[in-house]
């Protein structure tokens, strides 16, 4: 066997498989992945799973049928070992061996560790894959109390879960304020407002110092301003950490994640990666970036899959997220890091606007809370490199369609 | 169980079976169906998964307001047959439906 292996059932790695069949790839295609089940969808674990509104079963992203179809081989329970990039190839489970031909690197993030006294203590769980949320479920079904360390993502999502399902959480965040690398200050206000609203106990500018026993489990968890919260369960988000090891053995291009360019190409010319475990430099973020998102994840391994078919079709989208906490779906678009100015439009009372930020004038970013409609045409005017002006962004009225017409002409 | 046929903008048709419950994005994801993108994976975050229903349909429920704000960005021309498959989960008492898939998503 040789053709396109593909490492990771993740998104990313399903995503390459894909594109590569769907743009004519006609050697085999062979996806390995260390899990033991189909693709599943990863966004609701932290959501609808933990409150029970989605069973496993649902959560099932391809299927035998997918593979069938589009003649892609899964071998699932098998775990990469080391990559031979001069014989092209790989050895696998120990003793095996599996030929490429091309190779693509979708191994995804792991959640980053806390590492201070008691956090290895039973009762220290993080959320990344369905395992971790399976057991997170079980144990906030006898769980109370809450103590949930990092105010990213995912520690709110969990957070507004938690507190759905009657439990008294508490939120440590080392940053003045929430999702500070992903939101502006007047979103993260918005946020602290709305889990405040909910009964959730948020302390910002605040850190872990110890997490105590409690008869061989986590019980307590003692802040670095000396405050002492009583734990039954103690979540930790803090970040992801690219799981790119196999990729520095092999001596390929590393700096945070899998340095590759715009096609997904590694600095060997026969292996690509995408998502979690790819840096890339993006330039709607005029920056090198490593991103933990599906939309990236799958943006990304799409450029890789055309690549690794023979076509073309570079990787340039405009960064998203979405989040729903609550009865607010949080959407962004862009970066907004180092804007200059701002216009909001809706109202942050009712909770339904966007925040439209300007680099020197452009449009570089959008965040919108329960405005859809707002952030669908964001993603045109800044993909199409069109800015209402600041007063036309704030001002209701205002239809973004009469400027989207114009790209459309522009495009034709 | 409901059976679901897809039809592309090339008139070649799929035909997966469906549960109850079970939305026609999910189907066409999980079965390799081409032309539903569903980027977002069902949470009306993205109006890729936009689908035309046959005509000959009717007892499908009506959109709800977030999905028809969505549907005034999908890609593709809108027409009063659209539908995002991810809000489209059929009741027991349809056990066929055809849906036409769109030339873009995005």
């Amino acid at each position: 066997m040789s053709g396109l292996v593909v490492v990771g059932a993740s998104y990313a790695g399903i995503q390459a498989a894909l594109s590569a069949r769907d743009s004519g790839y006609a050697e085999s295609i062979t996806v390995v992945a260390d899990d033991h089940l189909l693709p599943y969808q990863r966004p609701p674990l932290s959501k609808d799973f933990l409150l029970d509104k989605v069973k496993q079963d649902g959560l099932v992203l391809r299927d035998d049928a997918f593979f069938k179809l589009k003649q892609i081989d899964l071998i699932l329970e098998t775990r990469v070992h080391a990559i031979d990039r001069r014989a092209r190839q790989l050895s696998i489970n120990g003793s095996t061996t599996l030929d490429f031909d091309k190779l693509f690197i979708g191994t995804g993030s792991h959640a980053r560790r806390l590492t201070i006294p008691g956090s290895n203590l039973d009762g220290v769980c993080y959320l990344r894959s369905i395992r971790d949320a399976i057991d997170l479920k079980e144990r906030l079904r006898n769980a109370a109390e809450i103590v949930i360390v990092g105010g990213g993502f995912i520690g709110l999502e969990v957070a507004a879960s938690a507190s759905k399902l009657g439990k008294k959480v508490t939120v440590i965040e080392s940053a003045s304020r929430l999702l500070e690398r992903s939101v502006s200050p007047v979103v993260s206000q918005f946020l602290l407002d709305l889990h405040t609203r909910h009964g959730v106990d948020v302390r910002l500018n605040e850190g872990v110092a110890e997490i105590e026993d409690r008869n061989g489990l986590a019980g307590v968890v003692r802040t670095r301003s000396g405050a002492r919260l009583r734990a039954d369960l103690v979540l930790v988000g803090i970040g992801g950490v690219p799981n790119d090891q196999l990729a520095r053995d092999a001596q390929l291009n590393c700096t945070d994640g899998i340095v590759v360019d715009d096609h997904g190409l590694t600095s060997d010319p026969a292996i690509y990666a995408a998502g979690d475990c790819a840096n890339h430099y993006n330039a709607h973020a005029q920056g090198w970036l490593r991103l933990e998102s599906v939309q990236n994840a799958q943006d990304q391994a799409k450029a890789a899959g055309l690549a690794i078919a023979g076509k073309t079709g570079p990787y340039d989208s405009v960064p998203r997220f979405w989040s729903d906490q609550y009865d607010a779906k949080l959407q962004t678009v862009g970066i907004s890091r180092n804007f200059d100015r701002q216009a909001v439009r809706g109202s942050l009372e009712d909770g339904q606007f966007s925040v439209f930020y300007y680099r020197r004038d452009k449009l570089c970013a959008v965040d919108s809370v329960n405005r859809a409609g707002d952030q669908m045409a964001a993603r045109r005017l800044i993909s199409g490199g069109v800015s209402p002006t600041p007063e036309q962004a704030a001002d209701l009225s205002f239809d973004f369609k009469t400027l989207l017409t114009t790209i459309k002409a522009v495009g034709a | 169980m409901a059976r679901i046929t897809f039809v592309q903008p090339d008139g070649s048709e799929n035909v997966v079976n469906i549960d109850s419950g079970t939305s026609v994005m999910l189907a066409a994801i999980r079965n390799g169906i081409s032309g539903i993108d569903a980027e977002c994976g069902g949470c009306l975050d993205c109006a890729t998964c936009h689908i035309y229903i046959d005509e000959s349909h009717s007892g499908v429920l009506s959109p709800q307001p977030e999905e028809l704000e969505l549907l005034s960005s999908v890609a593709a021309i809108r027409k009063p047959t659209s539908r995002l498959s991810c809000q489209l989960k059929l009741p027991p008492s349809i056990t066929a439906l055809t849906v036409h898939i769109p030339g873009a998503q995005s």
